[in-house]
């Protein structure tokens, strides 16, 4: 399944590609949507929506594959806050940077990977199992 | 260019879709995969998630392969060029938005994409984390666009 997953989600940065010639991250088309230009909404605003039509797809089927995080109240709207304000500063998430950044074999994104996957490991680390 | 709307949007659409459906069935949406796998502590237990690896991995080669057939053609289908980020420079906000990004991550376990995928259940849950990380993009707006103007 992950890997599966993962190809089909390589798809679709092709087809970005392919179709606008962009990079397909995920933070970057969502956060344009939050200042729109004139002319550079509607296909933010149809990604998102072929989004969420391709998750409830799979989703129907596999139920499970949607979970809750294990934090809550403060540390969730923490967690989203960092995550939302980290990867439009960065320039990128798992997707711009990760998936498409590391396919362009791009140094900035090689360079975000390291740190983004070493902070939450270290973060993981701390709330599992202490200092 | 007038053949751009309709054909254009179901492109960006099919993108999207592919998208959304690979995050679900990868298990990116399920929060305990991915702090599973960042979790590398687990890996002296035994208990070690490595789906994670997988997606990326699967999701990688994919993107190299496919990226280089594309750029064989001219142009993309619907644009006049492909528009690749051109800087390099390893700079503060890159690095600084990345460290402060993988706490959040580490903290949750959801990364923008599932987060905006997990929405198709509605929850208190799932749109407390949605709202607090737009939130904090449009925070992130305001402080690139504070840096710009100094």
């Amino acid at each position: 399944m992950g890997l599966a997953g993962g190809v089909l989600i390589g798809l679709a940065a092709v087809t970005m590609m392919l179709v606008a010639g962009r990079i397909a991250g995920i933070s970057g088309i969502a956060s344009g949507l939050l200042m729109p230009m004139r002319g550079d909404t509607l296909w933010r605003g149809v990604f998102v929506a072929g989004l969420l039509l391709g998750a409830v797809l799979i989703a129907v089927p596999l139920p499970h594959h949607l979970e809750a995080s294990p934090v809550q109240g403060f540390w969730l709207a923490a967690a989203g806050l960092l995550v939302g304000f980290g990867s439009t500063v960065g320039n990128g998430c798992t997707s711009g940077h990760g998936v498409c950044g590391l396919a362009r074999l791009s140094g900035r994104s090689f360079a975000a990977v390291i740190v983004f996957m070493a902070t939450a490991m270290v973060t993981v680390w701390v709330v599992r199992h202490g200092f | 260019m007038a053949s751009k709307p309709i054909f254009y949007l179901v492109g960006i659409g099919t993108s999207g879709f592919l998208f959304g459906a690979g995050l679900v069935l990868s298990g990116m949406t399920q929060p305990s995969k991915v702090l599973g796998f960042l979790d590398i502590a687990a890996m002296t237990t035994g208990t070690w998630d490595p789906t994670l690896a997988f997606v990326l991995g699967g999701a990688v080669v994919t993107t190299f392969i496919g990226y280089r057939l594309v750029w064989r053609c001219k142009r993309p289908i619907f644009a006049t060029s492909f528009q690749l980020p051109k800087v390099t420079a390893l700079d503060m906000p890159l690095l600084g938005g990345a460290a402060l990004f993988g706490i959040g991550w580490g903290l949750a376990g959801y990364c923008p994409g599932p987060a905006l995928a997990s929405l198709v259940n509605p929850t208190l849950h799932t749109l407390a984390f949605t709202a607090a990380m737009i939130g904090g993009m449009a925070s992130g707006k305001l402080f690139n666009n504070r840096k710009k103007k100094s």
